[in-house]
This record gives C-alpha cells, sequence and structure tokens, in this order.
C-alpha cells in the first residue's frame, strides 16, 4: 500500500521555506510515500515552481486567495483540513507557521498530533524529544488513523532539487473565517545569513551586558560569515531581539560550528543545539555547564578573548 | 459575568533533572518536584492582570489530571484565581483530548478569552490551545509576547520566526502565551491561606462526555545520546587553531 503524504508549504516573499523541502526529506522516510506539497498563496506560482523542482515530490496543489498574502493559521487550516480527506499524513515544518497551523488542521481532523518528529521508523511509528530533548519517545498511532504531524527541521537535510512535479489548482469552496486579521510584521533585516540554516552562529548570553556589548559579537561574526544567537536572558534584557533567541522555546539549530559565549549553559538553551556539529563555549567560570557539551572550551573573559579572535582572523 | 478562563497543566519543574526509566517505559516522576507548567503561570498573571485593570470580572482556572493536580490549582487560587475546576482522571490525557474536555468547560463557563500556555514543557506538544480554538470554532492566536483587549476584539502581538507579528482577532478566542508576556508575581504567605478558602470543584471526567482515547501509544522512551567530552584550550590563538584544523575558519 502506498502512502498518501500532503506537506503544507512555507513561504515568504516567494520563496519556498528551507523547512519545506525538509519536510520532504522526513516524508521520503515513510515506506512507499507518494508526496503531494500544497500550497496556500495570493499567488502560488513562484513557490509551487521551486516545490516541484524537489526531488520525490510528484505533485504540488496551489490555493490561491488573496487572504493568503499573510499565513494565518485560522483561514489556512479549513482549506486543509478540506483537502486531507485521501492521505494518511499531513505534515509541516516545525517552525511558529507549522506549530501554529498543523494542531488546528489536526483537531478538525479529529486526530491527535506527533509534534517535532526527528525521526521516521515506520509509517505508524515516529521518534520525537520531549522534555526539552532529554528524552526521546517513540510512539506509535493507531491504525487507520490519519497521522497529523510537525517535523523538527534540524534533524534533517533538504530534499535535493531534481524533481519535476505537475503543479495543479485546486479551487477551494470553503468559506474563509473573517475573525482573525493580519495587521502588521516587524523583522529586522539585516544582510547576514539566517540564524535557522547558517552554517555557523556566534551566540551571546547575560554577560555581553548591553545591546552596546552585543556588537562584538557582531563583529565576530561578520569576519567569519556567521549568523548571531542570544540566550534567552540577553533577549530578555533587550541586548538583543527575541528572533535571535536560541533554545527550548526559541530556535532549534543545527550550525557546524556553534560559539556560545558568554552563555552558562542551562538545558532549556542546550535543547537548541543539540545537532549542533562543533560547540565552543567562552566563558569565565570554568564550572559553567555550557564546557560539558562544548567540544572546545576556553575559560577566560570574552570581552579579551572575543577581539583577540578577530586580530587573529585579520592576518 | 466576564470571565476569563486559564489552562493549568502540572508538569515536572522545570529545574528539575530529567532521567530516563532504565526500563524505558518512561521518564522518573517518583519523587520529583511538581509545578505549574511555567507557560501557564505566564497565562494566570495575564488574566488577573486584565481583572485588576478591570477588563474581567472573574478569572477562573482549570486543568484536566489526577488527584494531586489539586496542589497546582491551589498555587494558582493563592496567585489570585477566583475559582477553580478539576476534571478529574488518572488516564494519560492527549492534547486532543484535553483539548474536548476544555471545550466543555468553556461551554459551561462561556469565558470572553481563554488564555493558555504555548506548549507544556513536559511532552513538549504545543498543541492544546490550538485545538481547543479549531473544536470552539473560535480565533486563536498563539506565542503571545503582548495583548490588548479592546471591547470584542483583541491585538495580540506573537512571536515567530521572522520577529513580531501583530494580528487582531475577534473574542472569544484561544490566546496562548509566550515567555516574555509578562513576569510572574510571587505568592505571599497569606495568599496561600486565602486560597484554602476558595471554591475548588471537581469533576469527573466520565460526566463530561468525552472519551479520554489513546490514539498515539508511547512505544519507548530513551536518553539523548550523550556528547563526546571535549578538550580545553588555553587562549585564543590555540582556539583559533583548532577551528582552522578542523576546517571551520
Ligand atoms: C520554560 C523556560 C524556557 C526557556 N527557554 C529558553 C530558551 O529557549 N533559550 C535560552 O537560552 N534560555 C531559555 N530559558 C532560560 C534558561 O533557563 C537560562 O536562564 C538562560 O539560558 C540563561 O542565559 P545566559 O546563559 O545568557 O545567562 P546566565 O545563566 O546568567 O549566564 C551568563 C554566563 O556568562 C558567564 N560570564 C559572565 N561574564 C563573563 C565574561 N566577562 N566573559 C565570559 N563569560 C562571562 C557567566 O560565567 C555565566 O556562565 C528558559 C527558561 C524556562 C523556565
Ligand atoms: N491536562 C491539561 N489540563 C489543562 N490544561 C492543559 C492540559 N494540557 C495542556 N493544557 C494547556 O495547553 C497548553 C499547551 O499544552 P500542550 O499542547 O500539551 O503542549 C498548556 O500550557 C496548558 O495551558
Amino acid at each position: 500500500m502506498s502512502h498518501r503524504i500532503l506537506i503544507l508549504a512555507e513561504h515568504s516573499q516567494n520563496q519556498l521555506s528551507v523547512g519545506t523541502a525538509k519536510c520532504v526529506a522526513c516524508a521520503a522516510g515513510i515506506p512507499d510515500a507518494e508526496i503531494t506539497v500544497v500550497v496556500c498563496a495570493a499567488d502560488a506560482g513562484a513557490v509551487a515552481a521551486q516545490a516541484a523542482s524537489l526531488k520525490d515530490v510528484s505533485k504540488v496543489l496551489t490555493i490561491e486567495h488573496p487572504a493568503h498574502a499573510h499565513a494565518l493559521g485560522a483561514l489556512i487550516a479549513p482549506q486543509i483540513a478540506a483537502l486531507a480527506g485521501s492521505y494518511t499524513h499531513v505534515l509541516g515544518p516545525s517552525s511558529t507557521f507549522g506549530k501554529d497551523v498543523m494542531p488546528r488542521i489536526a483537531a478538525m481532523l479529529e486526530t491527535s498530533q506527533i509534534s517535532d518528529i526527528m525521526a521516521v521508523e515506520s509509517a505508524t511509528r515516529f521518534r520525537r524529544p520531549i522534555y526539552a530533548g532529554n528524552a526521546l519517545l517513540t510512539v506509535e498511532i493507531a491504525a487507520g488513523a490519519k497521522m497529523v504531524g510537525t517535523v523538527r527541521t534540524a534533524s534533517y537535510q533538504p530534499a535535493p532539487g531534481g524533481g519535476s512535479a505537475t503543479v495543479e489548482k485546486v479551487t477551494s469552496n470553503v468559506a474563509l473565517p473573517t475573525h482573525t486579521r493580519f495587521v502588521s510584521v516587524s523583522a529586522a533585516k539585516n544582510d547576514r545569513p539566517d540564524l535557522q540554516t547558517a552554517a555557523k552562529v556566534v551566540s551571546g548570553g547575560r554577560a555581553l551586558g548591553s545591546a552596546e556589548g552585543f556588537k562584538i559579537l557582531y563583529q565576530l561574526a561578520d569576519k567569519i560569515g556567521a549568523a548571531v544567537g542570544a540566550s534567552r536572558a540577553a533577549v530578555d534584557a533587550g541586548y538583543a531581539p527575541n528572533e535571535l533567541q536560541v533554545g527550548q522555546t526559541g530556535k532549534i539549530i543545527a550550525p557546524e560550528l556553534y560559539m556560545a559565549i558568554g552563555i552558562s549553559g542551562a538545558i532549556q538553551h542546550l535543547t537548541g543545539i543539540k545537532d549542533a556539529r562543533t560547540i565552543v563555549a567562552i566563558n569565565k567560570d570554568s564550572e559553567a555547564p555550557i564546557f560539558e557539551v562544548a567540544d572546545i572550551g576556553l575559560v577566560g573573559d570574552l570581552f579579551q578573548v572575543v577581539p583577540e579572535i578577530e586580530k587573529l582572523l585579520a592576518v | 459575568m466576564q470571565r476569563i478562563l486559564v489552562g493549568i497543566k502540572r508538569v515536572v519543574d522545570y529545574n528539575v533533572r530529567i532521567r530516563v526509566k532504565p526500563d524505558g517505559t518512561g521518564v522518573i516522576t517518583d519523587g520529583v518536584k511538581m509545578s505549574v507548567n511555567p507557560f501557564d503561570e505566564i497565562a494566570l498573571e495575564e488574566a488577573l492582570r486584565i481583572k485588576e485593570r478591570g477588563g474581567a470580572e472573574e478569572v477562573v482556572v482549570a486543568t484536566v489530571g489526577p488527584a494531586d493536580c489539586q496542589q497546582q490549582l491551589r498555587t494558582c487560587l493563592a496567585m489570585g484565581a477566583d475559582r477553580a475546576l478539576h476534571v478529574q482522571t488518572d488516564a494519560r490525557i492527549e492534547s486532543l483530548t484535553a483539548a474536548r474536555l476544555l471545550l466543555k468547560l468553556v461551554e459551561r463557563e462561556q469565558p470572553f478569552l481563554v488564555l493558555m500556555g504555548k506548549q507544556a514543557i513536559d511532552n513538549d506538544n504545543g498543541q492544546t490551545g490550538q485545538m481547543l480554538a479549531a473544536l470552539w470554532n473560535r480565533p486563536q492566536a498563539t506565542f503571545a509576547s503582548k495583548l490588548q483587549i479592546d471591547g470584542q476584539r483583541a491585538q495580540v502581538t506573537r512571536e515567530v520566526d521572522a520577529g513580531l507579528e501583530t494580528i487582531e482577532i475577534d473574542l472569544p478566542g484561544v490566546v496562548t502565551v509566550d515567555l516574555r508576556l509578562n513576569e510572574p508575581r510571587y505568592v505571599k504567605l497569606p495568599d496561600i491561606m486565602k486560597a484554602k478558602k476558595k471554591p475548588l470543584e471537581t469533576i469527573e471526567l466520565a460526566t463530561l462526555g468525552v472519551e479520554a482515547q489513546q490514539q498515539l501509544q508511547p512505544v519507548r522512551f530513551e536518553p539523548p545520546a550523550q556528547r563526546q567530552k571535549g578538550i580545553k584550550v588555553k587562549d585564543a590563538a590555540e582556539l583559533v587553531a583548532a577551528l582552522k584544523q578542523k576546517g571551520l575558519l
């Protein structure tokens, strides 16, 4: 029996998110997967073409509506639920977009959701982290139940290109609710790599002491082509904007290099960097828990060490 | 009556070091400190502030779980909630079931606002609020870091991956809260005494006409892979050299 998998695409500014390509990679691990990607957008053309070019995708569906100019879970969920009838699995990324909309879809389909899938063991058996990643749970969904899930994107490489799926327009006759309205979004624009996909991340904690203090991290990051991250304490104190937060309640990332600078290494922070290839810790307290997970540790004062690193890189 | 309902879950305290049982059937919870889910404390704090500003007349907290949950409900009453509802059950409750049960309480209490945590820190599901909103057929605003109520509407600023998004929802609706919304107050001793006299109603799950369905069966719990012990370098020069050797700089 083939498994029919529907993936809800995430996109912004006519760009399909890397998270969607990672959902495809996850779905491809389900035996006999037949993968469809659905794009809800005001104008789906460019995004649909990107989705169609992903390996293992056999079909792309587009649902176009002016209201989809901004992704609102309450508007998207009923349309996906209406479409889901003939699918065995419905997946979305574990981004704030997916976390918002997928449970709403699951409830409309009267089914339980499996959040943050990190491994597929069979079409009904999945592994996921719980307790902030301090335990891993393998869970089995009842036979015959429709499976709705979010994919922990840090656990997957994006599906490669080379596909050529057909693109089909869906005319939805679902009435869109009017009780939810987009007002505005404030996204800091910068030229640095995106925190979630960057190969290198330089991250700072409370020890930076001020937004001014964070500047030495931005300088280092720019020198090595890294994204900048922050601990919750640094964000709460206003040293860095909230979208830079790494951890259980921030972003879960898997860079090649993660430099934790003036970060103590609380469990909730470590949850966000478990999959980093190499962790570097710079902390003046040799007992800081971050050293228990660091591949390379340096005990020292960051205000001295970081400028030194920069100087060494300049030559 | 202008009422706010707050969903409360009893969870292992966030400071506890979680250990998986050697036989892989769960995590160790015997003798472990239990608390109100930290996000739910923030949800309750927000409800109390709305009431204190005159935006609501009553704050009701509700939980689904075993008899021991009454401790956490008492904590919420001590924080300032007016009333507590306890749907009592020893069954394992999936998020969809919790949402179905909370919907029954919503139908009974008719709140204009339901506040919940964005996720419970035990199962890390992050589902129940959105599921309740779907079943109730009302709006949802998840990951709130700012909430402004204006008559029949609420403006909610949400922490999203890109930054901060503001949406407007018609009430009644469900708002799930993020950490930066507020800082919960400390409970004072006299309030703990007073809370003992506040109403706490126990409702048997069976009387609500909802089945505790088990659609998801836990198969195995395991500890995460441990990272290899790393090396220590003595200064910036050694660090840069080590990173260059790994091809990372
Ligand atoms: C439900 C919940 C969810 C949470 N989610 C997250 C999350 O997603 N992400 C997150 O990060 N946290 C999260 N936290 C918070 C977490 O528990 C910690 O409080 C937080 O990570 C601490 O941040 P920090 O390491 O920057 O600060 P601190 O713990 O204060 O550590 C600062 C470190 O800097 C070192 N230091 C000080 N001065 C210097 C110097 N000059 N040079 C070098 N080192 C120096 C100190 O030795 C110390 O180790 C969460 C907490 C809860 C309860
Ligand atoms: N058993 C429960 N009783 C009451 N509220 C709950 C229960 N489970 C979850 N919630 C609420 O739903 C939120 C999200 O939980 P979850 O979907 O399990 O991550 C929690 O922060 C609570 O506000």
